[in-house]
């Protein structure tokens, strides 16, 4: 599926994104956080830019788990432990069932949502995780799977805050997109853009 | 030492060392006892090395009961216990308890030699169930 060029390029693409949408996500996460999400994912997407060589050059499994090692390492934030989950479970899930892509990304999924004690509907990254695995387990089109991810970050707006320091606003966190919503988003959007 | 430790974490470094301070005063030095606050870059957050660093300087074999305040100090925290060896990792839990209180309380409760599940008790009856 990926060899070491289109690995490095995807790397550096979503990092390339977050860095450009890091005040978008910040303002974001100000409205209804604790306004680091920007500073935070920029940090943490960075490192693991700066170390995309030692990183591409691993076969894709061992490549995704030192991706998450470097997040969970230097983002700082609850989101650090969260992506740095999807990317080790992804990686260990598709090194243990090699091909199974669909799979290894539902029980990433999961494993976050295990980590951050939520599930699908409470305003979180996960109302955009679950969705896109689903649709990729589909096998809907890469077209398909981008809208998905945009509609669904864009549903968080209407939602209530169950989990997170959102939560602590109550009905005040409806009419905010949710920040992680709109993380994993950018993320998805930036990986479509390198796959064929 | 033979007391269990304690380790405080915060997004703030002051707040964790303040902390610190006050179980100090409570219990001098017959608890081991460290503090991180701060995210890699020096601002308000965690950081799972530093969690990891203070779990192993306040380690006791009886194990180490850590204090969180808000959300990412505990999933954070949570991710640092499982990057231990096994045989610390299972010697480490996170109290469900104010940060300031449930240091002093847990802090006291281990400098009389209780049990790491004693110690996680007392701190947590200070939590509405």
């Amino acid at each position: 599926m990926m060899d070491e060029t289109n690995l490095r390029t995807t790397i550096l693409t979503v990092a390339a994104a977050v860095a450009a949408h890091a005040d978008e996500l910040t303002a974001l996460d100000s409205a209804i956080g604790d306004g680091d999400h920007g500073a935070n994912m920029k940090r943490g997407f960075d490192a693991v830019a700066a170390d995309v060589d030692a990183i591409a050059s691993n076969e894709l499994p061992e490549a995704l788990i030192k991706i998450g090692t470097k997040l969970v390492m230097t983002v700082g934030g609850a989101s650090g432990p969260l992506y740095g989950t999807l990317f080790l479970t992804l990686g260990k899930q598709l090194a243990a069932r090699p091909g199974d892509y669909a799979g290894a990304l539902l029980q990433a999924v999961d494993a976050v949502a295990a980590r951050g004690k939520s599930e699908l509907g409470q305003k979180t990254m996960l109302d955009v995780l679950y969705p896109v695995a689903h649709a990729f387990r589909d096998g809907k089109s890469k077209s398909e799977i981008l809208a998905v991810a945009e509609r669904e970050a864009a549903a968080t707006k209407d939602r209530r805050a169950i989990r997170g320091r959102a939560s602590f606003l109550g009905e005040r966190s409806v009419g905010h997109i949710d920040p992680g919503a709109r993380s994993s988003a950018l993320i998805v959007e930036a990986i479509g853009e390198t796959l064929p | 030492m033979s007391n269990v430790g304690i380790v405080i974490v915060s997004h703030s470094p002051r707040v964790a060392e303040g902390a610190a301070d006050m179980v100090r005063q409570m219990v001098g030095n017959e608890v081991p006892l460290a503090w991180c606050g701060g995210d890699p870059s020096g601002g308000l957050g965690t950081n799972v090395e530093a969690i990891l660093d203070a779990i192993n300087r306040a380690w006791s074999d009886k194990g180490v009961a850590i204090l969180v305040d808000l959300g990412g100090a505990e999933t954070n925290s949570e991710m640092a216990i499982e990057m231990l060896p096994p045989e610390r990792a299972g010697k480490v839990v996170i109290c469900n308890a104010p940060v300031v209180e449930g240091a002093v309380m847990a802090a006291t409760e281990a400098s009389g030699g209780a049990t790491l599940v004693q110690v996680q008790a007392t701190a947590q009856e200070l939590s509405p169930a």
